[in-house]
């Protein structure tokens, strides 16, 4: 009965402690600025009316149709919701539902679950937003294409992020898993593309004042622009780099510290009653950790300029 | 469909099912971090994890192989590990010829391959008891004492109350579609894959707009109920001593596990 929409669910186990870390952290710093900014902008209405819509993702997620061959067409839904309900919001929905399919099914794990927010909740809301409010005012036709194109990129950001975390990890070898996923989840975006954009024209048509102006989901300020533009382009540029030279990304990852980072540090936390802080891999993680938070830094900044902008 | 349909909670008296469900939630996340922290092929601290495991899950009264039975659910995903077999340097155990080219499985390969699987296998088992031992609302409760943010924990109360209702929604529209899908004898149903992904999309659409019409209609009956906010629950959890003593065991379990890992 329940169906998992794509190979993104990552259990636990395969991701190591440090990068399962890093990604919580950038996790819980988003979430709790989508928290602050919910809470600010919206009334205590707000919260039943995202609760169901986070079962409605989940609901909609089971609606398939078939291709050929067995196989079927389903919705991941993150760039949907943020379309519809707005970035902030379909973040906290987005949250609720992997939470949920981990705590409740199993469906990923809980110590790489800030991965999995990651992954599927996160980066999917800010390109489906970032890109369809770039386009906020033009014509109808404009608007679908656009927001079938994001929701087809933010399952590509989906899977490009979850083989990186792999190969950080030491699960997977890079020159395998990154075509691998990419080029599954470029059919699977497909679907997601194709129902996203039947589902918007589908509710312009009917209740067009839900995705007016004023409405919950135009409220983002112009900063979704820049940072969703630039989490697609990352996508859009690195997808092919890392599918043609998976090796020449190892050589940087491994000049940059990454490599250790992610796996030999996990067994140096608790080393031979030695500190671990003064280790090589430890000061690897560390800064591998800091990279991490002044790229979170950064696009939060970015944000937040745009917010004020606009207000 | 009732309301507990999605539920793997099973009903039973046993000394697990009575722990508070804080204790039950912080004790499964230590175990995984512990299974996380596991050098490769730290086998002895394998095996301790793993009758660590077999004592909850006798403890649980729900028979000793349910969790294993259960845990087949994370096997699909260990394919996305295969690729160490042959990508890590190390001694060639046998090598075989695919798709033109020469796969080499060394012993390191092999190692880390076996360590992912039984670390994720391990945790995987012990997330399926907490949720088969703990009933849903509980269980978030647990997590507003862990601190996690009210807003999320309402958001997943509320996802996890009209699930059910919104899956018979879909189950609705699925056999409309099912039923206006008729094709004669020999002949495929509907049109091509754009047609019938535009259905599907359409179908999504009257979700969301039946879950929308939906929320607006249950935030006004619970405001005629007095809703201000806040969720409120009947079953306030309080620790026992009985919490304390098995918090502070598991956590030595796991700390022994952690020694035998790196002796």
């Amino acid at each position: 009965m329940h169906f998992s929409p794509a190979p993104l669910h990552i259990p636990d186990g395969f991701l190591s402690i440090v990068i399962s870390i890093v990604c919580w952290v950038i996790t819980i710093i988003t979430l709790s600025l989508a928290i602050s900014k919910t809470n600010k902008a919206l009334g205590e209405k707000q919260v039943p009316l995202m609760g169901v819509m986070a079962a409605f993702i989940f609901a909609a997620q089971m609606i398939n149709f078939p291709v050929a061959g067995g196989t079927s067409g389903h919705l991941l839904g993150g760039a949907l919701a943020a379309i519809v309900l707005g970035p902030w919001a379909a973040m906290l929905v987005m949250t609720a539902v992997v939470a949920v399919q981990a705590l409740l099914f199993q469906d990923g794990g809980l110590l790489v679950m800030g991965a999995n927010i990651l992954n599927m909740g996160l980066v999917t809301a800010a390109i489906g937003y970032g890109l369809y409010r770039a386009v906020a005012g033009q014509s109808k036709a404009v608007r679908l294409s656009v927001a079938g194109v994001a929701a087809w990129l933010s399952v590509m950001a989906g899977a490009l992020l979850t083989s990186l975390q792999l190969w950080l990890s030491g699960t997977s070898q890079l020159g395998i898993v990154i075509p691998a996923m990419l080029g599954v989840h470029a059919l699977i975006g497909l679907g997601e593309a194709l129902i996203t954009v039947a589902a918007l024209s589908f509710i312009l048509q009917s209740r067009p004042d839900l995705l007016g102006e004023g409405s919950e989901s135009a409220k983002g300020g112009r900063g979704w622009i820049v940072s969703g533009g630039i989490i697609a382009l990352v996508v859009v540029l690195l997808s092919p780099l890392a599918s043609a030279d998976p090796d020449g990304l190892e050589r940087v990852a491994i000049n940059m510290g990454f490599i250790d980072a992610g796996q030999s540090a996990p067994y140096s936390i608790i080393p031979d009653y030695t500190l671990p802080f003064l280790g090589e891999t430890a000061a690897s993680t560390i800064v591998a950790g800091v990279i991490g938070i002044i790229v979170v830094g950064a696009v939060v900044l970015l944000i937040g300029r745009g917010m004020k902008a606009k207000a | 469909m009732h309301f507990d349909a999605f539920d793997r909670y099973h009903e039973k008296a046993s000394f697990l099912h009575r722990l508070d469900p804080r204790v039950k939630t912080l004790v499964t996340v230590v175990y995984i971090v512990s299974n996380a922290l596991l050098p490769d092929g730290a086998w002895l601290a394998f095996v301790f994890a793993w009758l660590f495991l077999i004592a909850v899950n006798l403890l649980s009264q729900l028979g000793i192989g349910y969790t294993f039975k259960r845990s087949i659910v994370a096997l699909p995903f260990a394919l996305i590990a295969i690729t160490v077999l042959f990508s890590i340097p190390g001694t060639p155990l046998f090598s075989f010829q695919l798709f033109m080219s020469n796969l080499t499985i060394t012993d390191a390969g092999l190692l880390r391959f076996v360590s992912i699987l039984i670390r994720s296998w391990l945790s995987v088992q012990m997330a399926i008891l907490l949720v088969a031992v703990t009933r849903f609302p509980d269980l978030i409760h647990a997590l507003e004492h862990l601190k996690v943010p009210a807003i999320l924990t309402t958001i997943i109360a509320f996802l996890y109350r009209y699930l059910f209702v919104l899956t018979d929604e879909v189950f609705r529209l699925i056999r409309a579609r099912e039923s206006r899908s008729a094709a004669a004898a020999g002949n495929r149903s509907g049109g091509g894959v754009f047609w019938r992904a535009k259905v599907a999309g359409n179908m999504a659409g009257q979700l969301f707009l039946r879950s929308y019409e939906r929320s607006d209609r249950i935030y006004n009956a619970m405001l005629s109920r007095g809703y201000a906010g806040h969720l409120y629950t009947l079953n306030p959890h309080e620790m026992k001593p009985r919490d304390y003593y098995v918090t502070a065991f598991a956590i030595g379990v796991v700390f022994i596990v952690q020694i035998l890992g790196r002796l």
